[in-house]
């Protein structure tokens, strides 16, 4: 009589020892959640931040104030307030002020000789502790930019309101940011995902004695663990896609207004794009579980190998940092490199510009690599000396 | 007699780590845990296995039970060989020890279940068996509850159950009274006497001598990881009780190694 595989009852006993634990289950939600809720709420400071409110005026007062300058101040949708008497520098310190600004006495003048041996200087004082200090800092130095170029003005750029000079399409934007960002951000999460489950299932269960109990039934080693590996990447594959969808309908949020006011819009990718990435996930997420597997079985508690795991996290950290610097322009090495391959699929497929054939061999390697680790682990299973450490 | 299960001269040897050193107050670096040891038992009896603590009859058990693979020699069991066909022997063998836990987040309903698919026992079968033995050790009053909320008692009956949940020949129980208050002591020995009754071999280790000389056919004395004397208990006594005997024997072998040593 043929024997009935066993994979498939290992994988209900470690999915029901998750789904049967409210603790755990909550822990695949909660990243995505709280990662949506981060960014959106990061998006909106940043917004504020650097934006300013269009209503906001600043306080300044000035020494030897030059008419011309004068004028610029007093035009209607000028967020700056001259301030006729108030006490200098301190006034700045105490932030009662705003700007404290001294031009030079005869300023036009100085500003208008012909061969000038030195220039005139303007000082500007103003308190980086506040934000609305440094605002006004940075505005009156763009305004002073601008009177200074318009003094000695040869030719303009991009001063026509009418015409759109940037020509980066939405898709372009939404490309650019998701490749960039999504292949770290989606690389540590789906490895913490993975580290939250696996030292548990194997580490955990050589420390508590259970696994012990298994080994005396006639379940093959190569059984349990493709059925732990199985289960477990089930489990990290949740975790994974929450915490993409989190960080996928949060990235245009934290972006605000996009790049240089062009939209970014997730919703530029099709449905292939999206089989591509889940596919690049899970495989990857195979790889990392049954990595991760072979370090838990090694060590003879979670704590142990939690630790043992951790510098691993480092080094998928910089593998998905490099994913920050753009593809390596679709060599065909770079596919074949675990991880780093992952890496280089999730910023082709959010920019856009990728080969199923590269995606493809991707898989098949991370694939292979985690059948390696799978191997690994059924023979550390085997094993008395690493199976009933003390 | 029928031979249900032969061990042919197992040897076993521990590498001791600095710290075990330090405890064990020796300077080997190598501990010969189980040293040559062959016994047989057959069909339809209860076999104990007598010894101090640290004598090797946990390490040979678990030599039996496939946990770990012997230095040398071999334990055919049933004719099928602990270093060749392990999974065979697995499927052949029930083995209770303290060493073997139950997962605490499960029930011992849930495990029992579990336990039987591993083993591929017919579904309907699995669960009239349940019914049986969870009646039998009244496991049925707490069979929905959490491994983790049941007493010490509850857990040993749990995992007692468990381990002949496939309806195995052979059963191999390692100290099963230990911890136990003396009803649910009784329980257990009464088992093991039914399990005599329906043809099946238990290999008991026990340093309880009163149970070796109420429930044991034949008894083997390991003593430093040989066999001292194995033969049926009354052979084995001598006309004495099983504690002077034992003690007899113990003091030879201590007296032998002191000549030995001089």
């Amino acid at each position: 009589m043929k024997r009935k595989s066993n994979i498939f009852t290992i994988m209900k006993k470690e999915l029901a020892r998750f789904f049967g634990d409210r603790r755990m289950v909550a822990s695949i939600f909660l990243p995505g959640i709280l990662i949506y809720l981060i960014y959106t709420l990061m998006g909106d400071a940043l917004m504020s931040g650097f934006g300013g409110d269009e209503d906001t005026k600043y306080y300044l007062h000035a020494e030897n104030l030059p008419a011309s300058v004068e004028m610029i101040l007093e035009q209607e949708n000028s967020p700056f307030i001259v301030m006729e008497k108030q006490a200098p520098a301190d006034a700045v310190e105490s932030k009662s002020l705003d700007l404290y600004v001294v031009f030079p006495e005869n300023f036009e003048e100085e500003i208008l000789k012909e061969n000038k041996t030195s220039y005139p200087q303007v000082e500007i004082y103003y308190n980086s502790a506040s934000s609305t200090s440094s605002n006004a800092y940075a505005m009156f130095v763009t305004m002073l930019d601008i009177y200074e170029s318009q003094l000695a003005n040869c030719f303009d750029v991009n001063t026509d309101p009418e015409k759109t000079y940037d020509l980066a399409s939405s898709e372009d934007a939404t490309g650019m940011i998701f490749s960039t960002m999504m292949p770290m951000l989606l690389l540590m999460l789906m490895f913490s995902g993975c580290m939250a489950v696996a030292p548990e299932s194997i580490a955990g269960e050589k420390e508590r004695g259970t696994i012990a109990t298994l080994l005396v039934t006639p379940l093959r080693r190569s059984e349990l663990a493709i059925g732990k590996i199985s289960a477990l990447s089930i489990i990290a594959l949740l975790s994974g896609l929450c915490s993409f969808l989190g960080v996928f309908l949060a990235l245009p949020k934290l972006m605000g207004d996009g790049v240089d006011g062009v939209e970014i819009n997730a919703n530029i990718y099709q449905i292939t794009d999206y089989a591509w990435i889940l596919g690049v996930i899970l495989t990857t997420i195979l790889l990392f579980v049954s990595v991760i597997a072979v370090i838990s079985a090694l060590a003879s508690s979670v704590k142990e190998a939690a630790g043992f795991v951790s510098p691993l996290m480092i080094l998928v950290t910089i593998v998905g940092v490099s994913g920050m610097f753009g593809s390596n322009g679709g060599e065909l090495w770079a596919y074949f490199v675990p991880v780093y391959n992952s890496v280089q699929c999730i910023s082709g497929v959010f920019s856009l510009s990728y080969e199923p054939i590269h995606i493809l061999i991707t898989m098949l390697v991370n694939c292979t690599a985690a059948g390696v680790f799978a191997f690994l682990l059924t023979k550390l299973f085997n094993s008395e000396r690493v199976m009933f450490k003390k | 007699m029928d031979i249900a299960l032969q061990a042919m001269g197992l040897k076993k040897t521990f590498t001791l780590s600095a710290k075990q050193r330090q405890i064990e107050k020796t300077t080997e670096k190598k501990k010969v845990a189980v040293n040559g040891l062959s016994f047989e038992a057959y069909r339809g009896e209860i076999f104990g296995l007598l010894g101090p603590n640290g004598a090797g009859k946990t390490t040979a058990l678990r030599m039996i039970s496939t946990l770990i693979r012997p230095d040398e020699g071999d334990v055919l069991v049933d004719g099928a060989s602990v270093v060749k066909d392990p999974d065979v022997v697995r499927g052949r063998i029930g083995f209770l020890t303290s060493e073997l836990k139950l997962e605490d987040f499960f029930t011992p309903d849930y495990l029992y279940d579990f336990f039987s698919e591993l083993h591929g026992v017919d579904p309907t079968v699995a669960s009239a068996r349940k019914k049986s033995l969870f009646e039998k050790f009244g496991i049925d009053r707490f069979a929905g509850v959490k491994v983790a909320n049941l007493s010490t008692g509850m857990k040993q009956k749990a995992s007692l159950v468990i381990s002949v949940a496939h309806d195995p020949d052979i059963i191999i129980f390692d100290e099963p009274t230990n911890g136990l208050d003396v009803l649910t002591a009784k329980v257990v020995t009464d088992f093991l006497l039914e399990l005599r009754e329906e043809g099946k071999t238990v290999i008991l280790s026990t340093h309880i001598f009163s149970l070796v000389e109420k429930i044991c056919d034949r008894v083997g004395i390991i003593i430093d990881g040989k066999m001292i004397a194995c033969d049926a208990l009354e052979a084995v006594c001598d006309g004495k009780t099983l504690e002077d005997r034992f003690f007899e024997l113990y003091l030879n072998n201590e007296n032998a190694k002191g000549g030995a040593m001089l």
